[in-house]
């Protein structure tokens, strides 16, 4: 590893954390396509910015980008508020609108060889290293490295300093106004620093990558955990992680740094989501499997504790009666046989005492609505679920 | 400039595009689906270089081809995150849009580092251009609008329903399942069709502008559909017109610009809903009511007096907020009242009309 590529797999990991923190909020606040748009109308804003500063890396220019940013949202605000139209028509109507303006403005000035759409949507992360920062003639890294950097490290001071805040704001924004913090200071200062980021971030991996690393640590995250500190922590890891390994695939494979580390992201979650432990898809279509087996189970130890006459507890009426495909019906017999729920005599199902007991209970489960009331029962029922 | 034959194809094509986006714009707006026309067409972006990698060819059908099928994957994925775990929709949208595009820019940049000629102009697919429509092309656009139609046409009343009341579609005994994916193919083809003229990123523009315009002049679905229609060929049209006056200047953007500008005039200008007619009736709401307030206080003045024309000074009035010269001025217009310098006095028709300015009101609302 040489120089330049630690310096770009320092700039890209900062850039992980910068995204992943405000990302965990936009994604809790349900706000994640504010991030999208943000992302794609700070591009007048870059376009005016540059013409003004003649330098992408000026602090004026991400200001003033930023502001762009924080504009887009009041304005999406504003036109949900006349009602018109849905709220997320209002942001789909905004950001391609301001958006084709920067593009436009690029087109007829581009002469400027420094500002090309490419750029904007990829960013250049494989050229970062070689625009040094001189402070007086002494070189002391990558400018990238240092915009990013300050970044971080005022994100990583408002999130201290307000984590109380924007946690109960985030879940709770009624006790939040009513404890005296005000939810829209809160609101315009995140969307403040989500526009910071994206700029700050979007010359080094382009306004495709900030959304993506914006959203998919954080929906892992949250995948995985309910806790938002823990939620927090693991989306930067996973930001992190991607970024470094995307930096290696796209070394391997020798093409855009950006476009591979949205693709780690991708397998992140992809794998999150086929095997988180509880809210996984395999997780939750295994429990739902389990539930209606469950329910087919108490459906028919009901049904059998119903009718005491012989031919509606015969095996084959059963399989009329309530309507079961065959392999369901003996599936749910043999699991019933199992539990010592019921006893076959010559073709004729009857309940065991056991289950009679579990039968009862679970009327019981079924009509009473309280959750205190049903709590020790529920132990009984996971019983079939293991 | 319809004279000559590449812009009067690339103009029918921009035109065609425009309606049949609009058309189907319409129920995406409708149904709060607004963003998924942006995931769709950012989804699509490495559907077009999967396929462009397999057959190595750039014609413009399977490369088409790949973009649904990413773009059918893209949607039904969003589908089963938003059901089957706690993630929201505009998480899922959001995700699937920046992971498919990421995806699709890391595939594209690879292909370019490939020593297959062929490869230049993939790009076309981010931003548009419109000056590569080939007569073909047009014809896929036109029979797909056809074949659009047409399923509007047949499915309309189900289409309706479903947009409107989908657990009562599901009550009639309608398979709201098959409704709903019908539709969101739809939309998904039309997105894709759009990817060559408008590009991957500024797709969800040309769906939502001519429907949300649309939205603010009729309450009619059937009327919404086709002035949407209208509004988005309309847009094509001049987009292509404005882009082709003027060098470097990619069709995507001026086309969604022109769209942009039909929303705004359609939010300010419309009659029943616009900005404009809104604001106006406020105002004049807020007069009529001060008009009535000023009448009523004369009225509680005239009242205590035998004679209810008795003259009062001027003066009476100025501790009451409603007051200006010209609301006097009107009510002496409406003879209600008439002034003999700085007296007034209220006159028959005035008292009368006072006495009766709330019960009467009452008695209108019921």
């Amino acid at each position: 590893m040489n120089n330049a590529q630690i310096e770009i797999q320092l700039i890209a990991s900062l850039v992980a954390i910068a995204c992943a923190i405000p990302g965990t909020f936009l994604v809790l606040r349900k706000m994640a396509m504010i991030s999208d748009a943000i992302s794609h109308s700070i591009l007048p804003g870059i376009v005016i910015g540059f013409f003004i500063t003649q330098d992408l890396n000026s602090p004026l220019l991400i200001l003033l980008a930023a502001l762009t940013g924080v504009i887009t949202v009041v304005l999406v605000e504003y036109i949900q508020k006349t009602g018109l139209v849905k709220e997320d028509t209002a942001i789909g109507l905004v950001f391609p609108a301001l958006f084709s303006i920067g593009v436009i403005m690029i087109a007829k000035n581009a002469n400027d060889v420094h500002l090309d759409v490419d750029a904007v949507l990829l960013g250049e992360l494989a050229f970062a290293p070689f625009d040094r920062l001189l402070i007086s003639g002494i070189d002391v890294g990558p400018k990238a490295l240092w915009i990013i950097g300050v970044i971080v490290l005022i994100t990583i001071t408002l999130l201290i300093a307000f984590f109380k805040e924007l946690k109960i704001s985030t879940f709770d924004a009624g006790l939040a106004s009513a404890l005296g913090f005000s939810p829209a200071v809160i609101h315009y200062g995140l969307m403040t620093v989500s526009s910071v980021t994206t700029v700050g971030a979007f010359d080094a991996v382009g306004a495709i990558l900030v959304v993506a690393l914006m959203i998919a640590p954080a929906a892992a995250a949250y995948l995985l955990t309910t806790d938002l500190k823990k939620m927090l922590a693991l989306s930067v890891s996973f930001g992190i992680f991607s970024a470094i390994s995307g930096y290696w695939f796209a070394h391997w494979l020798d093409a855009s740094i950006a476009g591979s580390i949205t693709t780690m992201l991708g397998l992140l979650f992809l794998i999150v989501y086929l095997f988180a432990p509880t809210k996984g898809i395999i997780a939750v279509l295994y429990r739902e499997k389990q539930q209606r087996i469950e329910v087919s189970l108490l459906t028919f130890l009901l049904h059998l504790k119903n009718h005491n006459e012989e031919e509606e507890r015969h095996v084959n009426h059963l399989r009329e009666h309530i309507n079961w495909q065959k392999v369901r019906a003996k599936t749910v017999l043999e699991l019933a046989l199992k539990n010592n729920m019921i006893v076959i005599n010559s073709n004729i199902v009857s309940l065991t005492n056991k289950g009679d007991d579990f039968t009862s209970k679970a009327i019981d489960y079924i009509i009473t609505n309280e959750d205190s009331q049903i709590e020790d029962m529920k132990d009984d029922f996971f019983l079939f679920r293991g | 400039m319809f004279n000559d034959y590449t812009l009067r194809t690339i103009t029918l094509g921009t035109a065609i595009l425009g309606a049949v986006t609009g058309m189907l714009g319409s129920f995406a707006v409708l149904r709060k689906q607004s963003l998924l026309g942006d995931a769709i067409s950012h989804a699509a972006l490495p559907g077009i270089a999967i396929a462009f990698l397999i057959t190595g060819a750039k014609d413009s059908n399977t490369l088409l081809l790949g973009a649904l099928i990413s773009g059918l994957i893209g949607t039904f994925w969003i589908r089963g995150i938003v059901k089957k775990t706690h993630l929201k929709s505009d998480t899922a949208l959001g995700l699937i849009l920046s992971l498919f595009f990421g995806f699709g820019m890391l595939l594209l940049t690879f292909i370019q580092k490939q020593p297959n000629a062929n490869q230049a102009g993939l790009d076309k697919y981010l931003f548009g251009q419109a000056a590569t429509l080939l007569e073909s092309d047009v014809w896929l656009m036109a029979i797909v609008t056809g074949l659009c139609l047409l399923v509007l046409l047949l499915f309309w009343k189900e289409f309706k329903l479903l947009l409107f009341d989908a657990d009562y579609t599901k009550t009639l005994g309608f398979n709201t399942k098959f409704i709903d994916i019908l539709i969101t193919s739809f939309i998904v083809l039309a997105i894709v069709l759009g990817l060559q003229t408008v590009g991957v990123v500024l797709m969800s523009a040309m769906l939502l502008a001519p429907a949300a315009a649309a939205r603010q002049w009729t309450n009619s679905l059937a009327t919404m559909v086709f002035l949407a229609a209208i509004f988005g060929a309309f847009s094509g049209v001049f987009g292509t017109a404005i882009s082709a006056s003027q060098n470097n200047l990619s069709t995507g953007p001026v086309i969604v610009l022109v769209a942009s500008v039909f929303v705004i005039f359609s939010f300010v200008f419309s009659p029943s809903r616009g900005l404009l007619f809104k604001q106006i009736r406020f105002i004049r709401n807020r007069r009529d009511l001060e008009l009535h307030k000023t009448l009523a206080f004369m009225h509680n003045i005239a009242e205590t007096h035998e004679n209810i024309s008795h003259p009062h000074a001027v003066k009476l009035l100025n501790n009451f907020q409603g007051f200006t010269r010209k609301t006097l001025q009107k009510l002496v217009e409406k003879d209600y009242v008439t002034l003999t310098g700085n007296m007034w006095s209220l006159t028959e028709t005035g008292f009368e009309t006072a006495a009766n300015l709330y019960t009467k009101q009452t008695t209108e609302d019921e």
